[in-house]
Formats: C-alpha cells, sequence, structure tokens
C-alpha cells in the first residue's frame, strides 16, 4: 500500500474511488431503462449491459443507471430514457445495445438529442 | 474497479444487526450472484442509519429508496423486482404518516427531511470498514489541508472561529480547551477521546464510531498536531464490541496509508494511537476518571485544578473531547469556521446529535441545528407520541439532566435555554415520556442510577444521593411525609454546589426538575396515597367498574391471590388487602371493566 | 475445569508479559484474565500481584470498582437486562423481574447449575429496540415477557 504523501495522492485515491459512493447520489446525468417483462423479453438486459460497459470504457461519472417498470409502450420495448441536466426526459425506443454508444456519445455526453430514435419527450 | 449501477446499503450498526441484518446481507449477496448480477450491483454494510426502530434499514441507490423492517425471506422479491425489473417493492416502504403511493427519496422521509447531518454525514451512507470509501467522501482532506497549508495556532483559530463546544455534557468552547492545552510547556502530551458513553438513553458515540470511524480519528489527528501531541488514547466502553472492532481496523487502515505513525505526510508530525477498553463506571466519564482509568487505576475523580490541559495523562500535559466532538473537526477544518458558525444560534454553533427514545413514534438519532425545537424534535422528526398517547414530558441530557414540559416545547434548543429551565445539554438524549409515566418513578429512576454509579470519594455525592434515595423510594411507596419535599430540595441544592465533579454536581437535576414542574404528582403520592399515572406498583388500585362487569369470572380465574370474587354473571370485586397488583385481571377482562389507578 | 496451580501461573505470565514494562497495563490484564478464566478467581488474583508486583490491596481496589469484573463463577450464559431510560419507559422492570422469577436468581445473581448469570445493566446502546436484553453476543429487542421462555430456551 503506497503511504499518502501530498494532497495529490490523496486526490488520486479520491478519484479512483468515485465510483465508490458516485452511484449513490442520483447523477447530473440519469439514464432509466425499462425492465418491464416486455423491456425485458425484448433485450433490456442486453442494452443495460450494453449502457454500463460504455459507461466504464468511457469513464464517465456522475451518470446514474436506474430501471422502471412497464410504463405501457410494450410495442416500443426496449425503451430508455434519458434526462440530461435539468432538461426535459427524452425517451428512446427500439432501442439495441449497437444504438447505445451513439446516444451515450451524443446525448450524454454531449447533450444532443439522437432525434431518429426518440419516441416522447416528457417535462 | 468495475462500474456498479446500482448500490445496495444494508444497515450493519448494533440495532439493525440485532434485528437480523446480517442474515438479509448474506442473502443478498448470495441471491445477485445466483442471478449474476453481482458484477452490477454493489451489496454495502454501512453503519448505522439512526432509525434503528424501523430496522434491518436497506437503501437502494441511485434512487435512494428507503425499504424498512426487511428480512431474508424479503430479499428475493427484492432483487427480482426492485434490482431486476426496477420495480419498487411498495410492502417494504418506508410509509410513516404518508400514502403508499408516493415512494419518497430516503431524505424526504420527515424523519430525515428536517435534519441536518454534519457530524453523522456519513453515518449509513459508507462502509465504515473501507478508508477509501471514506477518502471518496473528502475523508482526510482536512489533515492534508492542516498539515501542508495551515499552523498549529492557526487550526485552533479556526475551531475557535466555528464556536464548536464540547458535545459531551460540558459545552466547553473547544478552540479554547485546545488552547490552553496548546500553550502548556512539555515535550510529551496527549490528546484523549472520551468514547465512554454511559448515558442511559444515549447513543449517538456508538453510533459513530461504528458509522464513521476515520472521522474520529482525523479529528484527533487535526486536535494533535494543533496541540502538539504525539500520542492518543480512544476510550471505549467495553459494551460497545462492534465499534471496538471497527476502531483497530481503522486504525489500521489508517496506518497502512501512512497517516497515522512516523512522518505523517512526510512532515514532522508523528501521531499514535491506541484503544483503552473501558471496564463499566459511568464516573469514568469525567475526564479526570477516564485518565485515571486510563492509567490502570480506580477510575475516581479528582479537585481541579491542576486542569488536565497542565497535568493531565501521567501527568502530561492531556486534552480530552468526545466522540461527536472529535467526529466535528474535520467539516469544520474542510469548509472553514465561519461555515459551521453560521448554523445554530448566537452562543450555541453548529449542529447537535440527539438520541430520540422513549414513547415517541420514531425512534432514533436525530441532528439538527442548535435552535430547533424541542417540539420540532418530538413531533416532525419523531412524528409524534406513540399510541396517540399524551405527551408529558421530555428528559433531556441524561441522569444529569432535567424533565421538562409542555411549556418548554417552544423552547429553541441550546446549552444556555436548556440550562435556563434546570436541564443541560449533556450527551444528548432524549427521552420522551407520556402520561404513563410517573414522574416521582422517573426522577426515582435516575437517581438510582447515579447513586449506584456514585465513586464514593466525595461525601455529599455518596451520602447525599443516598438520602435522597431513600426519600423517593419511600415517597413511591406510600410512605412520604410532607416535609419530604423540603429535605428532597435541601438535600439536592447542598449536593450540586459541594460535590467533586461533574456527576455528583448534576445527580439532583432529574429530581429538582421534576419537583419544579411536577410538584404535583409528588404531592399527590404524599398526600392522597395515590399515583396519578398508575405506574408507582404500591400506590396501584384495580377497580372493577360494577357497570361493565359481565361476571365471566375470567378475572377470578387470572388472580394468582384470589383477591377477586363474585358470583357468575354478577358484578365481581377486588380485595384490596389481598391483590398483589399484577394487572393478570386487567389483561383478561374481555369488556375492560377494570380500571387501573 | 480444572486448571491446576502451574497452569494458572504459566497463563497469567503469558497475559502479564506485553504489560511488563509498559504504563497502565492493571485493567487489561484483568480484562485479559477474566476472558481467559470466566472470572477472577483469587489464585489468578494472588498470580498478577506476585508478576506485577502490584499489592493485592491495589488490585482488589481495582477489581471491585468497575462492573466489569467478576470475583465469583458465572453461569455459561450471561443474561443482560437493559435497565436504561429507554428501556425502563417501555417496561424493562418487568422483563427483570420475570426472569428473576424464573431463574430463581436476584440481580448479579448465578443458577445452581451455572446455566446462566443474570445482570441488569445500565445501557446497551440500542434504545431505539427498547426493552432491550441481550445473551451472550446476540440481542433480543422489543422484549415481552412472554416471550423469556423461548429465548432462555435457544441456551443450554
Amino acid at each position: 500500500m503506497p503511504k499518502i504523501k501530498t494532497l495529490d495522492d490523496l486526490k488520486k485515491i479520491k478519484e479512483s474511488t468515485m465510483d465508490l459512493t458516485g452511484a449513490r447520489s442520483q447523477g447530473k446525468t440519469r439514464i432509466i431503462i425499462g425492465m418491464g417483462t416486455c423491456g425485458i423479453a425484448a433485450g433490456a438486459r442486453a442494452v443495460m449491459e450494453a449502457v454500463m460497459a460504455e459507461l466504464s470504457r468511457r469513464g464517465l461519472k456522475d451518470v446514474s443507471v436506474e430501471t422502471t417498470g412497464c410504463i405501457g409502450m410494450c410495442q416500443d420495448e426496449p425503451l430508455l430514457d434519458v434526462i440530461h441536466g435539468g432538461e426535459s426526459r427524452i425517451t428512446y425506443g427500439k432501442v439495441g445495445p449497437d444504438d447505445v454508444p451513439r446516444i451515450i456519445a451524443e446525448h450524454v455526453v454531449n447533450g444532443r438529442v439522437v432525434e431518429d430514435k426518440v419516441i416522447g419527450r416528457t417535462d | 474497479m468495475g462500474l456498479y449501477r446500482s448500490h445496495v446499503l444494508i444497515c450493519g450498526g448494533t440495532g439493525c444487526v440485532s434485528s437480523g441484518s446480517l442474515e438479509v446481507l448474506e442473502a443478498l449477496k448470495k441471491g445477485l450472484a445466483e442471478k449474476g448480477m453481482d458484477k452490477e450491483i454493489l451489496v454495502v454494510s454501512t453503519g448505522c442509519h439512526g432509525m434503528c426502530e424501523m430496522g434491518p434499514i436497506v437503501v437502494v441507490y441511485p434512487e435512494g429508496t428507503f425499504y424498512c423492517r426487511v428480512t431474508a425471506a424479503d430479499v428475493p422479491e427484492l432483487i427480482e423486482e426492485h434490482l431486476y425489473k426496477g420495480r419498487v417493492v411498495e410492502r417494504l416502504i418506508y410509509k410513516g404518516e404518508g400514502k403508499a403511493s408516493d415512494v419518497p427519496h430516503y431524505t424526504e422521509i420527515p424523519f430525515y427531511k428536517k435534519q441536518h447531518r454534519i457530524a453523522l454525514r456519513n453515518c449509513g451512507y459508507i462502509n465504515p470498514d473501507s478508508i477509501d470509501e471514506y477518502i471518496a467522501r473528502d475523508g482526510y482532506a482536512a489533515l492534508v489541508k492542516a498539515l501542508t497549508e495551515m499552523t498549529p495556532e492557526a487550526v485552533i483559530e479556526e475551531v475557535k472561529t466555528s464556536g464548536l463546544r464540547g458535545r459531551g455534557g460540558g459545552g466547553f468552547p473547544t478552540g479554547l480547551k485546545w488552547s490552553f492545552c496548546a500553550r502548556s510547556a512539555g515535550d510529551k502530551k496527549y490528546v484523549i477521546c472520551n468514547a465512554d458513553e454511559g448515558d442511559p438513553g444515549a447513543f449517538m458515540d456508538r453510533s459513530l464510531l461504528e458509522g464513521d470511524p476515520h472521522a474520529v480519528v482525523e479529528g484527533m489527528l487535526l486536535g494533535a498536531y494543533a496541540m502538539g501531541a504525539n500520542e492518543g488514547y480512544i476510550y471505549c466502553r467495553a459494551e460497545y464490541p462492534l465499534a471496538i472492532k471497527r476502531l483497530k481496523r481503522t486504525i489500521e487502515q489508517a496506518t497502512e496509508y501512512g497517516l497515522l505513525g512516523e512522518h505523517i505526510l512526510g512532515t514532522d508530525f508523528s501521531f499514535e494511537l491506541h484503544i483503552k477498553e473501558g471496564a463499566g463506571a459511568f464516573v469514568c466519564g469525567e475526564e479526570t476518571a477516564l485518565m485515571a482509568s486510563i492509567e490502570g487505576r480506580r477510575g475516581m475523580p479528582r479537585p481541579r485544578p491542576p486542569f488536565p490541559a497542565n497535568k493531565g495523562l501521567w501527568g502530561k500535559p492531556s486534552n480530552i473531547n468526545n466522540v461527536e466532538t472529535w467526529a466535528n473537526v474535520p467539516s469544520i477544518i474542510r469548509n472553514g469556521g465561519e461555515w459551521y458558525a453560521a448554523m445554530g444560534t448566537e452562543k450555541s454553533k453548529g449542529t447537535k446529535v440527539f438520541a430520540l427514545t422513549g414513547k415517541v413514534n420514531h425512534t432514533g438519532l436525530v441532528e439538527v441545528p442548535m435552535g430547533t425545537t424541542i417540539r420540532e424534535i418530538v413531533f416532525e422528526i419523531g412524528g409524534g407520541i406513540l399510541n396517540g398517547k399524551k405527551f408529558k414530558a421530555v428528559q433531556i441530557g441524561g441522569p444529569s439532566g432535567g424533565c421538562l414540559t409542555k411549556d418548554h416545547l417552544d423552547i429553541p434548543i441550546s446549552y444556555e435555554s436548556l440550562s435556563q429551565v434546570g436541564a443541560i445539554m449533556g450527551s444528548g438524549g432524549l427521552v420522551v415520556m407520556d402520561e404513563d409515566n410517573c414522574m416521582v418513578d422517573v426522577a426515582k429512576f435516575f437517581l438510582e442510577f447515579t447513586q449506584a454509579e456514585s465513586c464514593g470519594k466525595c461525601p455529599p455525592c455518596r451520602e447525599g444521593t443516598k438520602k435522597m434515595l431513600d426519600i423517593l423510594t419511600r415517597i413511591c411507596a406510600g410512605k412520604g411525609k410532607p416535609e419530604d419535599l423540603e429535605a428532597l430540595e435541601y438535600l439536592g441544592t447542598m449536593i450540586k454546589e459541594t460535590s467533586l465533579c461533574g456527576l455528583g454536581q448534576t445527580a439532583p437535576n432529574p429530581v429538582l426538575t421534576t419537583l419544579r414542574y411536577f410538584r404535583d404528582e409528588y404531592e399527590a403520592h404524599i398526600n392522597e396515597k395515590r399515583c396519578p399515572a398508575g405506574a408507582c406498583t404500591e400506590l396501584t388500585r384495580f377497580i372493577i367498574d360494577a357497570d361493565k362487569c359481565i361476571g365471566c369470572t375470567k378475572c377470578a380465574r387470572v388472580c394468582p391471590a384470589d383477591a377477586i370474587t363474585g358470583a357468575v354473571k354478577q358484578p365481581h370485586v377486588i380485595d384490596q388487602d389481598k391483590c398483589v397488583k399484577c394487572g393478570a385481571c386487567a389483561e383478561a377482562c374481555p369488556v375492560k371493566a377494570i380500571d387501573r389507578r | 475445569m480444572t486448571t491446576t496451580q502451574e497452569e494458572v501461573l504459566s497463563k497469567v505470565r503469558e497475559i502479564v508479559s506485553p504489560w511488563k514494562d509498559k504504563k497502565g497495563g492493571l485493567i487489561p490484564i484483568l480484562q485479559q484474565a477474566q476472558h481467559e478464566f470466566g472470572y477472577l478467581p483469587p489464585e489468578v488474583v494472588q498470580a498478577i500481584s506476585d508478576e506485577m508486583l502490584i499489592p493485592l490491596a491495589e488490585i482488589y481496589g481495582v477489581a471491585t470498582f468497575y462492573a466489569q469484573f467478576h470475583l465469583k463463577p458465572r453461569g455459561r450464559h450471561v443474561v443482560r437486562v437493559c435497565r436504561g431510560t429507554a428501556c425502563h419507559v417501555r417496561g424493562s422492570l418487568k422483563i427483570l423481574e420475570k426472569l428473576k422469577e424464573t431463574l430463581h436468581v436476584t440481580d448479579n445473581g448465578t443458577t445452581e447449575d451455572l446455566r446462566f448469570t443474570l445482570e441488569p445493566v445500565a445501557c446497551l446502546g440500542a434504545c431505539g429496540l427498547a426493552p432491550v436484553m441481550t445473551i451472550d453476543e446476540q440481542t433480543f429487542g422489543r422484549v415481552r415477557p412472554e416471550m423469556l421462555g423461548d429465548i432462555l430456551g435457544k441456551f443450554e
């Protein structure tokens, strides 16, 4: 175990451990995945795994990943919602694992909604 | 380290463990592994959430969903529904007074909403066995700041600016106390943490040590640096085995990181920390007695001066603060004294942790800014009195404190306001009493405690409390005399003024305050031989209401003393001379015809 | 358990050795000795006195001052009933009375078969679960008198 000598040493430990407690507050950006029976049947688990892999690959902090039950738009599952900052909640439909990197790069990182996948917008 | 989408925090404090939280923890880990979800969901055992009565407590993040009274049998549903499908398990949600339909975030629950957590900020939020989680929450940043940017004098100034006062009971300004020890000559000095939490009804120190032990250690490090001490002791009750275990782990981890030991952060500051297990003596909460106990002697206080700041442990300059005081220090150094001083009242700054217990709906630990009223704590945070009964009194400050009435509910709590009405802040025990509690019995209860714990060194405390207890016992047995009340007041005042240490000086408080605010109850015991609350057994009468009695004979059959007579379907009667006041008849009566008076 | 004089002596030597040239060792030594022997029998106290060169009177002075130390044998299981304020107002006296009646012992007494020792204690710090009792390391919260038979039955 390296000894802490400076503020930088401490900061390094802090950075690397942010993940430890980061998930305990709602992130600035929230990704919400529909995990109703319909969502799971349509492949929502694979979408969620893709989200986790992408966030991890990019080292993104301050993004929380939540799951939710069926919201009644079963024909469009898997559903994935993004709430970026204080903006309105964007719902993407028929999301596949392949769409995930694009949504994260465009919407989560750069704040640009991926229009061709949007099926709903709520405030 | 992988990324986890969700963290499930489960309370591993003493309260929740005894309600079965370890079984829940095991079931969660096993269940998640079976579903292959252990890589995406992290299970963390934390310290106390403060709401012990609702335990075991489980909080699911990032949503902040607060589940209570969770059992191992509930775990499969919790995993399948919430963690897998994202559907809240409503039946386990904390409901409080609200409707089941809206699921509040942890912090929106009334019990937590009004709280402002500084000392308790990490309790129930981090894994207390992980120094990394503490660091992730800005832990040890204050130590680095002090050692690299601040002189010892500047640290003391910052603590003075904050207005922090001793949280163990005395309320002495912490910065000032530190400056005495810092000024004292000597190359060997000690800092000591008083974790001999002895007040019955107070458990904030235990929760802090169990839930955020690094904060206490960091606070002590800052104090040691400021005062020039290189060795420290934590004197912890042996009744707190989990706290001691966590502290040992904490010291190991901090030593591995070089935050304890020689040349901390590469500076000339070195600090060695020991844990001492107490051996069960309430008086050891007094600082000179505590030091005698660390030295391996009988824990008896000695007169001051000399003060510990000049002649303390093994005759060296020493500084003692209690757990909560130390735990506040890192936040003060990190955020600045002004930040802390912005909270609270004019003379009592910051926040205070109270242990809310007794006849209140939500018992637990409550941290609120100084100046909060007793009403807010009991009725808003605590959710009012149990079973819809009437509020009668609140006992503040443990055996050294006093009983306050409904007329005091709107007093903003501060060191000054409480001592004005005859109570003290003490360590922050807040025991709520309802109409069924007899105030004479309560006063007697506290005096039994202090009397048994009196160390016997000085006569006022040793003999005086014994005499007071004799009188109270007599009153509760219905043998009181009118002149007893004056004798109690005389003795109480004398013991307060002449005892050697804080134990004796405050021991009469519960009696004196109840005499002041509930004199009518004493008078009823003495003049009418009656206990208005029906709590003092020897004064209680069980009487059958002839109009209500249906003559079912149930009471006569359960009476162990054959004191009840009456024909079938005729009203029964209790022979008061034979009655042993066990109350079995009242419990057996199907029509509630038996009154307790 | 029978322990010979030599065994007592060698165990005591082991316990006191880390404290020989350190300050403040008496209480930790007594704690360790009690942990080892279950209580503090006279021969153990005598051995500590001989090894540490501390007068017997001083050791007994310390041992009788603190509630933790016991000079008489104890039961296999220690039942502690919290008599703290929160437990008192929620009826812990009834629990204590019922236990005394069931076990036929007084405060701090031990049953004849050495199965249980009953101790009222000041506060166990689990006030949220009042009334509280512990048996050995296990805590029982929200105890009602009618639960005691089942609870005691778990300990042989």
